[in-house]
C-alpha cells in the first residue's frame, strides 16, 4: 500500500493522525481552516496557524469504485471504495478516504450497495495512523 | 476605457501537420515531433529557417534546443512551455499569438509528441509522486486521473440527474466521427449502446468507453500574423480569442477543497474568452472539447456557456453532439476515438473544419471553439475563418 509522501506543510496532519487525532490547519489570526495545508492564509495572508481538533464527523459528498488496472496492493482489494467526506466542522474541506467496517479493515470491507451520498460517517484510524471512515449508523 | 483586444484576429493558423496515430510507433518522440513540425511547415509553405518561436507543454520531452537543431530552425526569439498536461494545449497557440501580435516573433510553431500508447503510464510511477496533493489522495487508492474525475462525475450525477446515457452520448458522438476519419485509431470500430453499457468498469461510475485512448503520435501547427496569413497557401484560420484559466482556490484534478468543486477552470477561461470575442456560444458552429473522459464534456458545456449549470448532461440528448445537432463535437473523433495526444488533435481538427476539409465536415462552419483539459488549469481558443 502507498504511504503518504509527506511535505513540510502536511507533516503535522500525519503526526496528529498517528495519535488518532483528526486536526486541520487553521489561521491563528482570522480563524479560517484551510486544506491542504500551506504556509500562508489565503484569506488574511497571515503566516501564523494552529492545528485545530475536529469532531471527526462528516457526510459522504461523493465516492468511486476503482477497478483494475491498479497497483497490485490495490488491485487485490478491487473493487474497493474511495469516498470524499465533507467535514461537519469545515464543510469546504472534503477529505479523501475509505469507508470501512471498522478501523484497520480492508478497503472493500463495506459492500458497495451500503455507500450513499449524504451518509453520516465518523473518522477512525488504522494502526499505521491513516484516517478511515465508518458509517455512523451501520 | 475598455482594454483593446490586441489578440483578436491578429494571428492565424496557416499550417497543420501530424504523424500517423497508433498504439505503438517505432520512432522516438523526438523523431515524431520533427516529422509533425515539418509536415505543418510544409502545409503552410513556410521554410523551417523562418521559424523564430516555439511553444509546447511542460510535459513535452523534446525541448526547443533539440527541435531547433534537428530541423534547422532560425534564431528563436520566443519560446514557451505551458504546464498542467492537457490543460496547456490551447495555451501553446495562445502564447504564440501573443508573441506574434506583440512583435516578439513572426513565425511560431506549437507541437506535442507523445508515446503514451507504448510508453509508461504516469500514475504507475509511485516514486515520483508529488507530495502535494498526492499525500491526501494516493494512500486511499485514488490512484489514476480516471478515479479523480469519476469523483466529480458521481457528484454531478447525484446533484443534477446526469446519467450514464448522457456520457454514452458523448462517447458515441466521438466514435461516430472517428468512424468517418481514416486517421483515427477507432476508424473501423463502431460503438453501440450495448457495448457501452456492458463494458468493464475503470472507476465506477466511469467505464472503459468513458476513458480516452492511449496513443503514440505527434501533431503541430504554424502561426503567423493575419497580414502574412493572407499570402499563405491555405485558408487562414484566425485566432479570434484565446484564454487561460486558473480559478481562485483551484486544486487541479483533485479540486475537492473549495466552495464548489463542480465549477472548474472552464468557467474562468470562458469568461475571458467571450469577453474579448465578437461571438457568443450561440454563434459557435462546431466544438472540439477536451475529452480525456466523457464526464469532462458536460462540465465544459456548462463552463463555456452552452447551457446552464447542471444542464450539461441533458444538453447531450437528441443527437445534439452529432453532425446536424446543436453543437457537433470532436469531429475527428477526439481523444476518445481518434487519438489521445494531450488534446492537440482538437486544435488541428478545428483548423480543418474552418478550412472545409474535415472528414466529418460541418457544412459552412465559420466558427469553432477548441478547449484544453477541464479539471486542470486550462486554456481555450475561438477560431474563425
Ligand atoms: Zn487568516
Amino acid at each position: 500500500m502507498l504511504t503518504p509522501v509527506v511535505d513540510v506543510d502536511g507533516a503535522p496532519f500525519w503526526e496528529y493522525a498517528a495519535r488518532g487525532e483528526l486536526r486541520v490547519q487553521t489561521c491563528a489570526d482570522c480563524d479560517e481552516p484551510r486544506f491542504p495545508p500551506r504556509p500562508c492564509c489565503p484569506h488574511c495572508r497571515s503566516f501564523d496557524h494552529e492545528w485545530r481538533p475536529l469532531s471527526g464527523r462528516g457526510r459522504i459528498w461523493s465516492y468511486v469504485l476503482p477497478h483494475p488496472p491498479l497497483l497490485p496492493d490495490y488491485a487485490e482489494q478491487a473493487p474497493y471504495n474511495v469516498i470524499l467526506v465533507e467535514l461537519a466542522d469545515a464543510p469546504r474541506i472534503r477529505l479523501v478516504g475509505n469507508l470501512v467496517s471498522e478501523a484497520g479493515a480492508r478497503l472493500d470491507s463495506v459492500p458497495a450497495d451500503r455507500i450513499r451520498i449524504g451518509a453520516r460517517v465518523q473518522a477512525v484510524f488504522t494502526p499505521e495512523g491513516l484516517p478511515q471512515w465508518v458509517l455512523e449508523r451501520p | 476605457m475598455a482594454p483593446m483586444a490586441v489578440l483578436k484576429d491578429a494571428t492565424a493558423i496557416v499550417g497543420i501537420g501530424q504523424t500517423p496515430f497508433a498504439k505503438q510507433l517505432p520512432e522516438t518522440e523526438r523523431a515524431l515531433a520533427c516529422r509533425a513540425i515539418l509536415a505543418a511547415l510544409d502545409d503552410a509553405g513556410i521554410a523551417p529557417d523562418e521559424v523564430d518561436a516555439l511553444a509546447s507543454y511542460t510535459m513535452e520531452e523534446t525541448d526547443e534546443v533539440e527541435v531547433a537543431k534537428a530541423l534547422g530552425l532560425g534564431d528563436l526569439t520566443f519560446f514557451s512551455k505551458v504546464g498542467y498536461g492537457g490543460g496547456g494545449s490551447c495555451a501553446t497557440v495562445a502564447h504564440l499569438a501573443a508573441a506574434i501580435a506583440s512583435g516578439q516573433a513572426t513565425v511560431g510553431v506549437a507541437w506535442r509528441s507523445r508515446k503514451r500508447g507504448s510508453g509508461p503510464r504516469p500514475w504507475k510511477n509511485t516514486t515520483v509522486q508529488l507530495p502535494t496533493p498526492a499525500q491526501w489522495t494516493r494512500p486511499f487508492g485514488l490512484l489514476r486521473p480516471a478515479d479523480e474525475i469519476a469523483m466529480l462525475a458521481r457528484r454531478h450525477m447525484h446533484e443534477y440527474g446526469t446519467t450514464r446515457d448522457h456520457l454514452f452520448n458523448v462517447a458515441l458522438a466521438c466514435r461516430n466521427r472517428a468512424n468517418q476519419n481514416p486517421a483515427a485509431i477507432m476508424y473501423d470500430r463502431p460503438l453501440t449502446r450495448e457495448m457501452y453499457m456492458t463494458s468493464r468498469w475503470i472507476s465506477e461510475p466511469l467505464c472503459l468507453f468513458d476513458n480516452c485512448l492511449e496513443t503514440d503520435g505527434a501533431l503541430a501547427c504554424v502561426l503567423v500574423s493575419a497580414e502574412r496569413a493572407r499570402d499563405c497557401r491555405r485558408t487562414p484560420v484566425y485566432v479570434h480569442s484565446a484564454a487561460q484559466g486558473l480559478p481562485a482556490q483551484h486544486h487541479g484534478m483533485v479540486n475537492y477543497w473549495n466552495d464548489d468543486p463542480l465549477t472548474g477552470p472552464a468557467w474562468t477561461a470562458a469568461r475571458h474568452l467571450w469577453k474579448h470575442a465578437d461571438l457568443t456560444p450561440d454563434d459557435i458552429d462546431v466544438a472540439q472539447i477536451y475529452d480525456a473522459f466523457t464526464a469532462l464534456i458536460p462540465l465544459s458545456l456548462e463552463g463555456y456557456g452552452f447551457c446552464a449549470r447542471g444542464e450539461g448532461g441533458a444538453f447531450t440528448e437528441g443527437g445534439a453532439l452529432e453532425i446536424g445537432g446543436r453543437l457537433p463535437l470532436n469531429t475527428s473523433g477526439g481523444g476518445l476515438s481518434e487519438a489521445y495526444v494531450h488534446g492537440f488533435n482538437l486544435i488541428t481538427e478545428g483548423v480543418r473544419q474552418l478550412r472545409g476539409t474535415s472528414t466529418a465536415q460541418v457544412p459552412g462552419a465559420a466558427t469553432c471553439l477548441v478547449t484544453a483539459g477541464e479539471g486542470v488549469p486550462t486554456s481555450a481558443l475561438l477560431l474563425r475563418n
